[in-house]
């Protein structure tokens, strides 16, 4: 049985970032493999794993996807020993000065990301202004020579923040923003060694959502499931972060709403929340939900799908913040209603909100 | 001294222990337990300053005062937002821009925290090119407050880290010169009565040297401390970094003049005749601005001939900053060296 916590943890400590998956998918993929009955490795480098039904075959199934891959940097090029970076993902540069890095060169070199003083920056950067990621570099400590030879260009770097456990069954890391739902659905997993289920379950751990949703889209093609759920992480309410878009920490999940959300699934989810007594609020995203979900809903011939979002604070930075609680309930409320599908529910669901 | 003997896991407890300048207790329980057996008086002032004497042997010895604070940069939480979420002001010269994004401990606890920031997907694209103040930051400690209150201090969670021939840790300045300091105790030159200052509030104003200076009148005075080394490359590769105030790799730094202090010429040319004789390498700090404890003690009393000396270290004042254990090394070879050869008849010597 797989502890939330430091499994949670390990996964935050695991570099995996979009199209450099593989330490994390092993990761994950060892402690799935008890869970399941067999794993894959998509083309793209998403984890499959299977967990059949119970019904009678050729059986309905459902695929959910969570994303595993990472945010962070990129080496461009080396000057003077020091490296210079692009990012991988969406980066707000101003959480970039003075944050511990990991450059996984021809060896994993540990590093740390350095603002340069004005007078070493073009007239036209200001001093005392954020500064663009292209003027800032990364420092491994190490002699020019060797930081050349060691450091080829196109050479990820992760975040290397350590995961640290806050007040209130909360903790902070680096790349909550997914892996705290690869944790839900592992939980998911646990929770379904129990609990009965006539659907085939499809746990995916996505690749590359962070830049092209090309894990999602190709997982969805090759597995062709009935019903595809994006699990992922939103906006927690927090210091900056207060409007419409964001929800209390540690107070239950989310159901999204919106164009990339079947209605009946997401109805069936309420009731389902409601019957469990989990919280939960509704979340509208009136374009897209900005989550797998973009492209599950668009494989093949178009597939019902749902999106089920863990609150966490300060996503996109290396001290992104969630509940634990949250993420049980996340695993819960996704085993009940895995549990809870009938063979011919697909029979009985039409787009009508 | 063989490089082995560099005491590495004191500068580890140091540079681990949090000491905001005002707040300085848990550095001064390290230097405390580290010198008593080494020293002839020991005593913590009004201030909190350590204050210790080892004498040496033989007549006519130069009272010397050698300075390392104990404190360094960081936080004041100073009003409770919400639950866990707190409003902080910054002690000492941080720059708002090496807040965003960095776990922190809080508190004589070190409970842990974070400064977070709005995700980048809520940020409109001209916001990144504005600077977050430090009024729109928090402390972040997650759902709950237990052991934290308005009053703690807090200072950047980072673990001292050895990284090839460099170490990486935060608040090296002044850790540095206070495990320098601790090693100098525990192998005295016999040839001079040291002074030991461990001062506190340098960051704030050289509180704490001011003090210390009156009440140990020293014939001279070194400072040890950490200086800034912005020895990386210009953006435009066209041009040449010519203010590197000092680079990694070039040996202790040497002040001429700071922004506080002229150096006394004799202590400097004592300093430089040593380092060529014993073949240390060392560096001229570019002359500028800045300043050390040196900037209070020389101006004590009727005045104290005064010097300082720096181990290069990129990024000061940051959650991670980086020196070369060498430019460490011989900064300890260069101070004792130039004990050893100290003499009376210096201060006899024209300025």
């Amino acid at each position: 049985m797989t502890k939330l916590l430091p499994f949670l943890k390990d996964l935050l400590s695991a570099p995996g970032l979009s199209g450099y998956e593989t330490p994390v998918a092993r990761l994950i993929e060892d402690a799935w493999r008890d869970l399941t009955d067999e794993t894959t490795q998509s083309k793209v480098g998403s984890l499959h794993a299977l967990k059949r039904g119970e019904g009678d075959a050729p059986r309905p199934s459902l695929m959910i996807a969570t994303h595993m891959d990472a945010i962070g940097l990129m080496a461009t090029e080396v000057v003077e020993g020091f490296i210079r970076v692009t990012e991988i993902g969406g980066i707000d540069p101003r959480v970039l000065p003075g944050q511990a890095v990991t450059v996984h060169g021809t060896r994993d070199l540990p590093g740390v990301i350095v603002q340069p003083p004005a007078h070493l920056l073009p007239d036209d950067a200001e001093g005392g202004a954020p500064l663009p990621l292209e003027y800032l570099l990364v420092d491994v400590g190490l002699p020019p020579r060797r930081v050349a030879r060691l450091v080829p260009a196109g050479s990820p770097i992760s975040f290397a923040t350590e995961p640290v456990s806050l007040q209130g069954e909360t903790l902070t890391g680096h790349s909550l923003d997914n892996r705290a739902s690869v944790a839900a659905l592992t939980l998911c997993l646990q929770e379904l060694q129990k609990q009965r289920h006539a659907w085939d379950v499809w746990a995916v751990a996505t690749a590359q959502e962070e830049e092209t949703l090309g894990g999602a889209l190709t997982s969805a093609f090759a597995l062709t499931p009935d019903i595809a759920i994006a699990l992922d992480v939103t906006f927690a309410k927090g210091p900056g972060a207060s409007g419409w878009e964001t929800f209390p920490l540690g107070e239950g999940i989310t159901l999204g709403w919106g164009p990339n959300i079947h209605p009946a699934l997401h109805r069936r989810f309420k009731e389902i929340a409601d019957e469990l007594e989990i919280p939960y609020e509704v979340e509208p995203t009136p374009w897209h939900s900005g989550t797998d979900a973009m492209a599950l809903q668009i494989a093949a011939e178009g597939i019902p799908t749902m999106v089920i979002g863990i609150p966490i604070r300060y996503m996109h930075t290396p001290v992104e913040v969630a509940s634990l609680k949250d993420i049980r309930r996340a695993g819960r409320l996704l085993a009940a209603f895995i549990a809870r599908l009938e063979t011919d529910f697909l029979e009985n669901i039409v787009w009508d909100d | 001294m063989p490089k082995s003997k560099l005491p590495f896991s004191l500068l580890e407890r140091l540079t681990n222990a949090v000491a905001v300048s005002g707040d300085e207790g848990e550095v001064r329980k390290i230097v405390l337990e580290e010198i008593n057996p080494f020293v002839d008086e020991v005593k913590t002032d009004a201030l909190g300053n350590v204050l210790a004497v080892k004498r040496g042997r033989g007549k006519k010895r130069l009272r010397v005062m050698i300075a390392a604070h104990m404190d360094e940069v960081g936080f004041m939480l100073v009003d409770k937002a919400e639950k866990g979420i707190f409003r902080f002001e910054t002690v000492g010269g941080v720059d708002p821009r090496q807040l965003v994004g960095k776990p922190v401990w809080v508190g004589k606890k070190h409970v842990p925290g974070v400064i977070g920031a709005k995700p980048i997907h809520l940020t409109k694209p001209d916001e990144t090119e504005r600077k977050i103040p430090v009024e729109a930051l928090r402390i972040d400690v997650g759902l709950g407050n237990a052991n934290v209150n308005v009053g703690d201090r807090a200072a950047f969670a980072t673990k001292f880290r050895r990284i090839g021939p460099s170490i990486r840790a935060k608040a090296l300045d002044d850790r540095l010169g206070v495990a320098t300091l601790i090693h100098l105790l525990k192998n005295p030159p016999e040839n001079v009565d040291i002074l030991a200052a461990f001062t506190v509030q340098e960051e704030v104003g050289l509180r704490g040297a001011r003090v210390a200076a009156y009440a140990m009148n020293p014939d001279v005075a070194f400072v040890l401390d950490a200086t800034p080394a912005y020895d990386m490359p210009h953006y435009d590769e066209e041009k040449e970094n010519v203010r590197y105030n000092t680079r990694l790799d070039a040996g202790p730094a040497i002040y001429v003049a700071d922004g506080a202090t002229l150096s006394d010429p004799r202590l400097l040319r004592h300093l430089q005749e040593t380092a060529d004789a014993e073949k240390i390498p060392y560096q001229i700090r570019q002359p500028g601005g800045g300043g050390t404890d040196a900037g209070a003690i020389h101006r004590a009393r009727a005045g104290v001939p005064s010097v300082s000396i720096s181990v290069p270290t990129r990024y000061l004042h940051t959650a991670m900053s980086l020196c070369r254990a060498k430019d460490w090394e011989n900064t300890i070879h260069l101070l004792s060296a130039a004990l050893s050869r100290l003499s009376p008849r210096l201060l006899e010597n024209p300025r």
